[in-house]
């Protein structure tokens, strides 16, 4: 009879252990977190300001971070390798330029996407043969490139801004689908953001991103063509860049040279805040995208309220840094847990016997 | 081994022992460059080393050299501190606020609040990385946002001009001593303090073991989460006074300046031949490392080329410098594995 | 130690005790000089001024590497030097911690024959100063010429002791082969087919030279050797992670220059990796994910993944190898070792492949896996694959192989047909003897 009570109160207990146990696992789950993180937002800043909730408003602020949300995807899976590039700002400034300057001689809006779109892709595929080539850190060639891009933007603009482009060429930065109120460059985001989780989520190339990340030599062991596949990621990571170029131009109609600047670290932020891992191996997409409209209604909402960008900066920074602390304290407060009910239960034993 | 080698084969000949030195030694090629590319520049333009240009370019690096230094302690520590120019605006502006609001502060007092917001600041970066366990890049990626954006919230928006500030604190960093600027001794000062530091005491020669070895560095008993934080500080700190130093040079403080100077204080220290790896490179370098940077930037009007071209010809000398490290490590690596097996 | 009893935490402890080990390479700063390995963690400091005394360690330095009698600059960056004179400064900074004990492993296997003079003169300078040695090694010759007792381990069981002038090398090497019968091996009579690997002075600068053997369908080949002998390296250099310095390999007579492992699995080698958590299983990816990871273009259609075919080859070959685990779902990482091992195995059978590279397949792994890892290995063989055994365990590989090669520090030394099969003859190639002989 004892026996049995105890057992039945056992079960129970593993029961409710058990059911406790999931919900912590879903509610550390980043995504999740990101996501109440964003409900939240959206409850507050509608409380605030009348303005907020507004369909046409919500839909006019995805301008100020679609292009940057476009050069996130790409980026998820350089972070992914554990790579990293910041000269994607200035792979902008350079297929800027180059727009820019066959506009001015007369090219099409279709010839300015080819240009834009080669000379982001050559860019980046000179990261990838540099970084794999030579075997040299991530981080040091793309400083390098980030000035070598820009400076060449730099050295041809000098001041100068370039303004002329061919009539219809601002729809793809300013204009709306048809009728509705939707704007072009949101729809090419989120289009390219479903292929590019697809591919990440449901493709051998995504597979192999995870495993590189994870174990980069039991890649290699595997057959995985590891340098294909990181010069194949910097080469997306620079066609991405060219059309955010092409996007930022056509939106702006101008282009300088110091155009995007610190955009790189922006775009890096993102994919961080979105649960990807600096060391690899490790996030989705779906945790990309929710940061991306975090931040992005984050500025809005805060600019409705008219706080200053300024406060932007620092909650986005502290975010950023959360993101990153907060799953390591909860491991650790885990394992502490973890311990001490293993103590606790050595303890008991002891007693009893 | 280079002295040994030398006694056992005396006939070596000259020039492969030169060679020798110079890829040990990465300071001595960096100064043969330099050289080397002072050449066709004095060629064409005799005036680049009269002492006026000289003492033009020096008080140019200043700065640059204070701030690489402090760069190049957390790089060595394999770490990389993103937070230069966030840093250097946020004590800049404290300190151009400071000097508007009284102006009867001695600028020495002033020089102590930016080194001191510097080390609070860099603290806290310290903190985050050696106790909290983020990687450098994320923790200085999101504290350079921070810090930046509390620089706007010291100033609300505004800017301190010239005329503002007393002629004293701008006109400090010209004062002389010795027929040398206040600016570029201070900039002596640090070089020789950290210098001092990173070679002959106990935490500078830490810090090279955790870069360069951190399993081993802890065998030996060095305390890792000790010095990765101190690193930071000390990044921090000379940032903090690069910071109290640019207002007054450039006698205006804004809300935006510096921004992006820490890859102009990366470049140097790649130039330099600090390893991005850690645990290699020193101070003498990174100095030259800054040094080169200047010359080339002072240099580019001699050979027809506008200030635009800066931003071009520096990446090209960053990469050229980080394949030519790159390649010649490969190399020695390969040559000692070939060495131990021959028999 | 000296009547006390001590139990270490960590190096550092031991070594405040006066125990002191040299490790190879590992614990070295390479970007500093000499004088700054010796002192790094117990730096001198000058009596007075309480200052780093930078004069004194390099004075100390030079009377150190003097006592050795060793030509090496204190001033010299580390990585300038060779591995013997690495390995001076080691022992130079264990006698600058004034150790009663030093602790050498292998400290010969990366020396010429005249470094290794200058170390025996170390040793025995050491040991003539009232210093204890422990000296780990498998050449005889140097045992027998500078050691006063031996201790004899073997798969971490310890065998015998005794003194080095009441022993021969004969009663060692039995020693260190044993009898271990505990353990039936699940042989299977060869059908010994075609040659379909052909090796000829196969060569990887610094790691082994001029390897040559041949490889037949349904052949086990094993490879013995000892550690750092070079046979994880020529397999790494088949399978095409490394390159090779010089010498052919010819998979059905057609020469084979690999550009990577994806060109040998393309041929049909298959290759299980000696580190299992870093070089086979991808720890935090689940079962299914870890099979699946090397045939994932045959799985795909147009480079998408097929979640069922993917269950269905999983679930087929994580059978075979009866993975115990919560589902194929479950990461790798979660695992027990032999588990891993056998997901690693799975994914490899997945692929089909005509010849299988295993590199110590039951290394650390539990006796009932490690008799099924057997009994799979032969069952492969049987079906004709060829399988390329290298193992360290002597039982594993006279109880496995069809032929076994055995390397000693990057030579061949010899290759032993079944019926020749015998401890000690193999312990012998592997130790290195025939080769002096040879040699001599």
């Amino acid at each position: 009879m004892a026996e049995q009570r105890d057992l039945v109160a056992k079960t129970r207990l593993i029961e409710e252990r058990g059911w406790r146990h999931s919900l912590t696992e879903l509610l550390t789950k980043w995504e999740v977190l990101l996501g109440i993180i964003f409900v939240l937002m959206v409850v507050f800043f509608s409380n605030l300001s009348p303005y907020f909730l507004d369909y046409f408003n919500l839909m006019n602020a995805t301008f100020q971070f679609s292009e940057k949300a476009i050069m996130a995807l790409p980026m998820i899976y350089i972070i992914m390798c554990g790579d990293i590039d910041i000269s994607i700002a200035s792979i902008i400034a350079l297929s800027a330029y180059a727009i820019g300057t066959a506009s001015a001689a007369g090219v099409g809006t279709v010839g300015l996407f080819a240009i834009g779109l080669a000379v982001g892709t050559a860019a980046g595929l000179i990261n990838g043969l540099l970084i794999t080539g030579f075997n040299m850190p991530a981080i040091a060639v793309t400083l390098a490139t980030q000035s070598i891009y820009r400076g060449i933007a730099q050295a041809a603009l000098e001041e100068r801004a370039m303004t002329s482009y061919p009539k219809g060429f601002g729809f793809f930065g300013q204009d709306f689908i048809g009728q509705t109120v939707i704007p072009f460059e949101l729809v090419l985001y989120l289009v390219l953001a479903i292929v590019m989780g697809f591919i990440l989520h449901k493709s051998a190339y995504g597979r192999r991103l995870y495993a590189i990340g994870s174990a980069p030599e039991a890649a290699r062991f595997s057959g995985i063509k590891v340098k294909q596949v990181r010069i194949i990621n910097y080469t997306l990571m620079g066609l991405f860049s060219g059309l955010a170029g092409i996007l930022l131009t056509s939106r702006i109609l101008s282009a300088r040279s110091n155009i995007a600047t610190s955009w790189d670290l922006e775009v890096i932020t993102l994919v961080v805040l979105g649960g990807v891992s600096i060391n690899g191996g490790k996030g989705t997409m779906y945790g990309v995208v929710i940061a991306s409209f975090l931040v992005g209604y984050l500025k809005f909402g805060m600019g409705l309220l008219k706080l200053s960008g300024t406060i932007m900066t620092i909650v986005i920074g502290t975010l950023l840094i959360i993101a990153v602390l907060l799953p390591r304290l909860l491991d650790t407060y885990k394992n502490n847990r973890k311990l001490r009910r293993q103590q606790a239960e050595a303890a008991l034993q002891a007693t009893k016997a | 081994m280079r002295e040994s080698q030398v006694k056992r084969t005396p006939s070596e000949p000259l020039l492969q022992r030169i060679v020798k030195i110079l890829l040990d030694r990465r300071e001595a090629s960096l100064v043969i460059l330099l050289a080397i590319m002072l050449v066709p520049i004095v060629a064409r333009s005799p005036q680049f080393l009269s002492l006026d240009n000289i003492n033009r370019i020096l008080n140019d690096i200043s700065i640059l050299s204070i701030v690489a230094i402090g760069e190049f302690f957390v790089i060595l520590s394999n770490g990389i501190d993103l937070t230069v120019g966030s840093i250097i605006a946020f004590s800049g502006m404290a300190s151009g606020m400071l000097n508007e609001a009284y102006p009867n502060v001695p600028v020495v007092l002033i020089l102590l609040l930016g080194i001191g917001i510097g080390a609070a600041m860099g603290s806290l970066n310290g903190l985050l990385v050696a106790y909290g366990k983020i990687p450098p890049i994320i923790t200085t990626l999101g504290t350079m946002s921070i810090y930046r954006g509390m620089t706007f919230v010291l100033s609300k928006g505004t800017w301190v001009t010239a005329h503002e500030m007393t002629t004293t604190f701008i006109g400090f960093p010209r004062r002389t001593f010795l027929g040398i600027s206040a600016l570029i001794w201070m900039a002596v000062i640090v070089i020789a303090l950290t210098y001092y530091f990173s070679r002959h005491t106990r935490p500078g020669r830490e810090i090279y073991a955790i870069g360069g070895n951190a399993t081993a560095a802890k065998f030996v008993g060095v305390n890792e989460k000790r010095t990765r934080f101190m690193v930071f500080v000390i990044s921090g700190t000379l940032f903090g006074f690069a910071g109290s130093l640019w207002t007054a040079r450039y006698a205006s403080a804004v809300n935006e300046m510096a921004t992006g100077f820490e890859m102009q204080a990366v470049a140097a220290c790649v130039l330099g031949g600090v390893n991005f790896a850690g645990g290699a490179g020193a101070i003498p370098g990174v100095v030259l490392g800054a040094l080169f940077l200047g010359v080339l930037n002072n240099a580019l009007p001699v050979v027809y080329l506008s200030t635009f071209y800066q931003t071009l010809v520096q990446g090209m000398v960053v990469l050229l410098a980080l394949i030519i490290n790159t390649v010649v490590d490969q190399r020695k690596t390969r040559k000692l594995l070939a060495q131990r097996r021959a028999r | 130690m000296e009547g006390r009893e001590l139990a270490f935490k960590n190096a550092l402890d031991a070594q405040h005790a006066g125990i002191v080990a040299i490790h190879q390479e590992a614990s070295m700063f390479l970007e500093l000089s000499v004088t700054e390995n010796i002192f790094m963690g117990h730096h001198l400091r000058h009596p007075k001024t309480k200052r780093l005394d930078g004069k004194g360690m390099r004075e100390r330095t030079r009377e150190l590497l003097d006592q050795l009698e060793l030509s090496i600059d204190g001033d010299t960056l580390v990585k300038n030097l060779s591995v013997a004179q690495r390995h001076m400064v080691e022992i130079a900074k264990a006698l600058s911690l004034h150790a009663k004990i030093v602790i050498m492993d292998e400290p010969t296997s990366a020396l010429t024959t005249r470094e290794v003079e200058d170390l025996y003169r170390i040793v025995r300078q050491l040991r003539a100063e009232g210093r204890a040695i422990i000296f780990i090694s498998h050449k005889f010759e140097e045992i027998f010429q500078i050691c006063d007792y031996f201790t004899v381990l073997r798969d971490g069981q310890y065998i015998g002791e005794g003194f080095i002038k009441d022993t021969t090398t004969d009663r060692i090497i039995r020693m260190m082969i044993g009898r271990n019968i505990d353990h039936m091996f699940p042989k299977k009579d060869p059908k010994i087919g075609e040659e379909i690997l052909t090796v000829e002075n196969l060569s990887q600068l610094g790691a082994f030279q001029d390897v040559s053997f041949s490889l037949h369908k349904g052949e086990i080949l094993g490879f013995f050797g000892l550690v750092g002998a070079g046979r994880s390296e020529v397999m790494r250099t088949i399978f095409g992670i490394d390159r090779r310095s010089g010498g052919t390999v010819r998979i059905d007579g057609k020469p084979f220059v690999p550009k990577g492992p994806h060109e040998a699995m393309a041929k049909g080698i298959g290759f299980v990796p000696e580190d299992r958590q870093r070089q086979g299983v991808i720890l935090s990816m689940s079962i299914g994910n870890n099979i699946t990871i090397v045939q994932l273009d045959s799985l795909c259609k147009m480079g998408i993944t097929n979640a069922k075919r993917e269950l269905e080859v999983t679930r087929t070959y994580g059978e075979k190898m009866e993975i115990k685990a919560a589902g194929w779902h479950v990461d790798a990482d979660t695992l027990s070792g032999g588990n891993q091992q056998k997901v690693v195995l799975a994914k490899w059978i997945g692929t089909n492949p005509r010849i299988l590279i295993l590199d110590e397949p039951t290394k650390g792994i539990d006796v009932a896996t490690k008799a099924a890892v057997h009994e799979f290995v032969s069952e492969m063989a049987s079906q004709g694959i060829a399988v390329m055994l290298v193992s360290s365990e002597l039982p594993e590989i006279l109880g496995m192989s069809d032929r076994v090669v055995v390397m000693h520090e990057g030579d061949v030394t010899a290759i032993f047909e079944r019926e020749e099969l015998q401890e000690e003859a193999i312990m012998r190639a592997a130790l290195g003897e025939t080769k002096e002989a040879r040699r001599a």
